[in-house]
């Protein structure tokens, strides 16, 4: 087991090379002159080539790789040109407000989408089958700002059940002592309710956005799962041998039909991570999403490549998480290598 | 001494595409809906700007953000420009960013996944880098690095697109070529004389098409969504022009003063699009192989 | 004696999207308790369908649309759920062919016995690890207690074939339905295998129903072969009477066609013309007429009911001579 974990690591090693490599060619493309922004703009021809020496940009690009990698490993990410932060501070300080928005909205779409799968292949060609296939053929062709926005005017214009799409918590209320960053776990450690109630109205609408997009794919590769599965010769077994629906359905097929669908989810996550952007827009979402799209409007290069290469590692490290749950699960990843 | 199995498949090919093509809308009514529509897309993407009611691009602030009325079918902007009009009209731009973004990666992604496959050594191997390198980041994110970096424009949009959706076509056409490497045909082209770089142009790449068609419309519909997602944040298409993803980001802001029609008839059309994109691409599938109908 | 198992007049359908095929036509047949009877036949024949429409796991697609499978006072094909319950697993059980991918891939070999043990053994969920291991040294598994805690991917075929064994063997049924047990597996695992199950049918009594396209393999363990072509039974006889006394053309060409034990039908010569496609609506009453060189103007009338209670029948027009009667008597009408 711990191999397999070892072995993941180590693949996972290159693909985290390339993502840097990617990352510092791709900011250094960037369009605009840090070098002018940070001397100001009053500065002199002279003041700003100063700047641009001070700042390492006359360098060549190799160097400036060497730098920017020596950085990397002491854990700084740059600093904001618009803010004069830290950008790893700023990040880590936004990171779990997406991280909570992103869990449950992924919550909330596996909670609908695998017993939807389920029960869809369970009962082919019912009503509910097809509504699957509608749900999940929908789902994908909708966009997510889309859906965001449609949430918002129905439930909050229309209905006036939802709160204003302000962000992470009403003006009214002040965010939890700092434990987790997430306001719904730091709220009930605080023992305070009307925070964590309040804190969870604004979440419904966003999260509620991310789980339809993430529900199709989800839901789809279920069925589709359960459908091979319940076909396949052990099942067939497993039903001659006179096993309860329940045992058949569940611990037989469903665990074996599990596999696909995690794979999917790694899939699935690129997805998230991309439509989080999108989410926190129209909600205005204080997460790093947001965070760097006003980065990049104003062409501050430090936040934008933080963002990239924070997603990217977070890609790779969820996909290596995912791995590792598949190989708990099925033996034949473990123990055949 | 192997077999060349040799096939007269040139005249009857499209005649049995036809037939095929044919018996599949016929058992499922569903892709014929979805041809009908998609041909309604071409029509308004090469006829629309020219059948328009009004100038998608004239402002009359007298009449900003009314409501749907028979003048103007979707309302009005807050420019007071014709929403109806400049769906329309957008239809032209983000059907040829879908297009363009999709041969491109064809090229690409076929082109390299086919020599991957064929060549197999450090071809492969550096193909196969690219691929992962670019399969290490969330596909969104990298398209908003790709055009943020190139800069905003539609070009750049396609191009970013196109690098994010090419380890699929790789993957796909690497294992196509693969197969048919040592094929009849194959040898038949090489014994005649054809250098290897023809051979994969001109004989594998033609036949691994049907099976990135199948994939082609599925991402003709991701890349409308990338466009538009990237156009909502700032980083796509600029106004004035009208495209649906910038049109939704304009109309973002009154949706909670409850003017809905400035971000909802966009959205719509994009949700329809794409819609009608993957269904297409779901029969074509069940045309190309049936085996993998979910 | 009442049989263990009587099937009378089944018929079975699949709706494809290319049609409705015609799998079974009034197929009937019966097991006497503890005997073994072999369904032979090629590919297609439905001898398989049989088998999953007696136990009710036919593909979703298929209909049983006539007949009854009599077990004891029990139709299997009309009962319900609740009864079906009782009997499946319990009172009649199946193995199947390719037993590495029978099993579940992801659980341990000991917990799918276990699964059963509990489920119909009346065994505590305490109890049931150590009955299953009981099981596996039952089946002839060297170090059972190691086994079962193993993977199928894990286990050779024929180790596969025996927890299969254990499996169906745990609730002691009374009937045992193997649907071609040794078909991938080396010759002298399958012999192994086949003794296996006919040692221990003979300790518990129990009737089997041995399924296989190698008439040789069925020559040497059954007591009575039944012959399917097309869905349709064509001859049902003791085994010795068969071999000796083929009287539908079939069957004297598949005899034909095995010259010796060492090898299988579908490895030889082919029998003259081809199964018909059984999605025509067509479709003759004897499917073997087309390709009969006994065809005869009657042929195309429906077949022969069998006189009840024969015990060698015959589904022909135009059977073969009976050895067993004196040449001079022609013979244009099947009798027993």
């Amino acid at each position: 087991m711990l191999t397999m974990i070892a072995k993941r690591l180590g693949m996972a090693i290159p693909s985290l090379i390339g993502v840097v490599v990617v990352t510092f060619l791709l900011t250094r493309a960037l369009p605009g002159d840090p070098a002018v922004y940070f001397a100001g703009p009053a500065a002199t021809p002279q003041a700003i080539q100063e700047v641009r020496v001070k700042l390492g940009l006359d360098q060549p690009l190799i160097k400036q790789f060497g730098r920017y990698v020596v950085d990397l490993a002491h854990g700084n990410l740059g600093t904001s040109l618009t803010t004069g932060q830290p950008v790893t501070s700023e990040i880590a300080n936004r990171l779990p407000a997406s991280a909570e928005l992103t869990l449950l909205g992924l919550i909330v779409s596996i909670v609908i989408a695998v017993p939807l799968g389920i029960l869809a292949a369970t009962r082919p060609n019912s009503l509910l089958d097809h509504a699957c296939r509608i749900v999940s053929t929908l789902g994908v062709s909708l966009p997510v700002f889309f859906t965001g926005l449609i949430l918002v005017y129905v439930f909050y214009y229309l209905l006036g059940w939802a709160p204003a799409p302000l962000g992470r918590l009403d003006v009214f209320y002040t965010e939890p002592p700092h434990v987790t960053g997430f306001y719904l776990i730091d709220s009930l450690i605080a023992g305070d309710l009307p925070t964590f109630a309040a804190s969870f109205k604004q979440m419904i609408l966003p999260a509620l956005t991310l789980g339809i997009f993430s529900l199709a794919p989800i839901a789809r590769m279920t069925r589709a799962s359960m459908l091979a599965v319940l076909s396949s010769d052990f099942v067939r077994t497993a039903r001659a041998s006179g096993l309860s629906s329940y045992t058949v359905v569940v611990t037989y097929a469903f665990r074996n039909a599990m596999l696909p669908v995690i794979t999917t989810l790694g899939m699935v996550f690129s997805f998230l991570l991309g439509a989080n952007v999108l989410v926190e827009k129209v909600f205005a979402w204080p997460g790093i999403g947001s965070y760097a799209v006003e980065a990049l409007l104003a062409s501050d290069f430090a936040p934008v490549q933080g963002f990239v290469l924070t997603m990217a590692v977070l890609y790779v490290m969820l996909n290596l998480v995912i791995d590792v749950l598949y190989g708990l699960i099925d033996p034949r990843v473990r123990l055949e290598a | 001494m192997t077999d060349i199995a040799v096939t007269p498949r040139r005249e009857s090919a499209l005649g049995a595409a036809l037939r095929h093509a044919r018996y599949v809308v016929g058992e499922n009514p569903v892709t014929g809906f979805a041809v009908a529509l998609f041909v309604l897309i071409v029509l308004a993407a090469a006829f629309g700007p020219h059948l328009v009611p009004y100038d998608p691009l004239q402002s009359d602030t007298s009449e900003a953000l009314k409501a749907p009325s028979l003048h103007h079918l979707f309302g009005t902007d807050q420019l007071g420009r014709d929403v109806f009009s400049r769906v329309i009209v957008a239809t032209r731009l983000d059907f040829f960013i879908a297009v363009a973004s999709v041969a491109l990666v064809f090229v690409m992604g076929g082109f390299a996944g086919v020599a991957a496959g064929f060549f197999g050594g450090w071809t492969d191997r550096i193909v196969g880098r690219i691929a992962d390198t670019i399969m290490a980041f969330p596909l969104f994110v990298l398209a908003m690095g790709i055009v943020a970096a190139l800069g905003n424009t539609v070009q750049n949009i396609v191009i970013a697109t196109a690098i994010v959706n090419f380890p699929l076509y790789a993957r796909i056409a690497r294992a196509e070529a693969n197969v048919r490497r040592e094929s009849g045909f194959v040898e038949a082209a090489r014994l005649s004389g054809n250098s290897d770089w023809r051979i994969v142009a001109f004989q594998i790449l033609p036949n691994v098409f049907p099976i990135l068609v199948v994939q082609m419309s599925l991402t003709m519909g991701y890349a409308i969504l990338n466009a538009a997602g990237l156009s909502f944040i700032g980083l796509g298409v600029r106004p004035p022009t009208p495209e649906w993803g910038i049109m939704v980001a304009e109309g973002a802001q009154f949706i909670v003063s409850g003017e809905w029609w400035n971000a909802f008839f966009p959205g719509a059309a994009l949700m329809v699009a794409v819609f009608c994109f993957n269904l297409l691409g779901d029969g074509l599938r069940d045309m190309v192989d049936p085996r993998r109908r979910t | 004696m009442t049989a263990a198992l009587a099937v009378e007049g089944l018929s079975v359908q699949f709706r494809t999207r290319s049609g409705v095929v015609h799998a079974l036509d009034n197929v009937s047949f019966s097991v006497a308790r503890g005997e073994t009877v072999a369904l032979v036949g090629e590919s297609g024949s439905g001898k398989s369908v049989t088998a999953y429409a007696v136990m009710g796991i036919l593909d979703p697609a298929g209909r049983v649309t006539a007949g009854r499978a009599m077990f004891g006072d029990i139709d299997l094909l009309a009962a319900t759920p609740k009864a079906l319950a009782e009997v499946r697993g319990r009172r009649i059980a199946m193995i199947f062919q390719n037993p590495r991918t029978a099993l579940n891939p992801i659980r341990p070999v000991g917990r799918q016995i276990a699964d059963v043990l509990i489920r119909h053994g009346g065994v505590s969920r305490r109890a049931a690890p150590e009955h299953a291991v009981e099981m596996l040294r039952a089946v002839g598994i060297t170090d059972p207690a190691r086994r079962a805690k193993a993977y199928p991917f894990e286990m050779s075929g024929g180790m596969c074939q025996r927890v299969m064994i254990a499996i169906a063997l745990a609730a002691k049924p009374s009937l045992l339905i193997a649907d071609e047990p040794t078909t991938g597996l080396d010759v002298t695992t399958q012999a192994v295998i086949m003794d296996l199950v006919g040692d221990l049918a003979k300790e518990l009594g129990m009737a089997t129903i041995f399924i296989t396209h190698d008439l040789a393999l069925a020559g040497q363990r059954s007591a009575r072969i039944v012959v399917m072509h097309a869905g349709h039974v064509v001859e049902n006889a003791p085994t010795k009477e068969l071999f000796a006394n083929p009287r539908h053309p079939y069957t004297a060409e598949l005899i034909a066609a095995t010259p010796d034990s060492a090898q299988s039908l579908d490895a030889l010569a082919a029998i003259p013309g081809s199964l018909p496609d059984l999605r025509r609506a067509d479709l003759p009453p004897c499917r073997y007429s087309e390709r009969c060189p006994r065809k005869i103007a009657a042929c195309a009338q429906p077949l022969p009911a069998a006189a009840p209670g024969a015990d060698h029948i015959v589904a022909c027009w135009n059977p073969l001579p009976d050895r067993a009667l004196p040449v001079a008597y022609p013979q244009t009408v099947s009798a027993a």
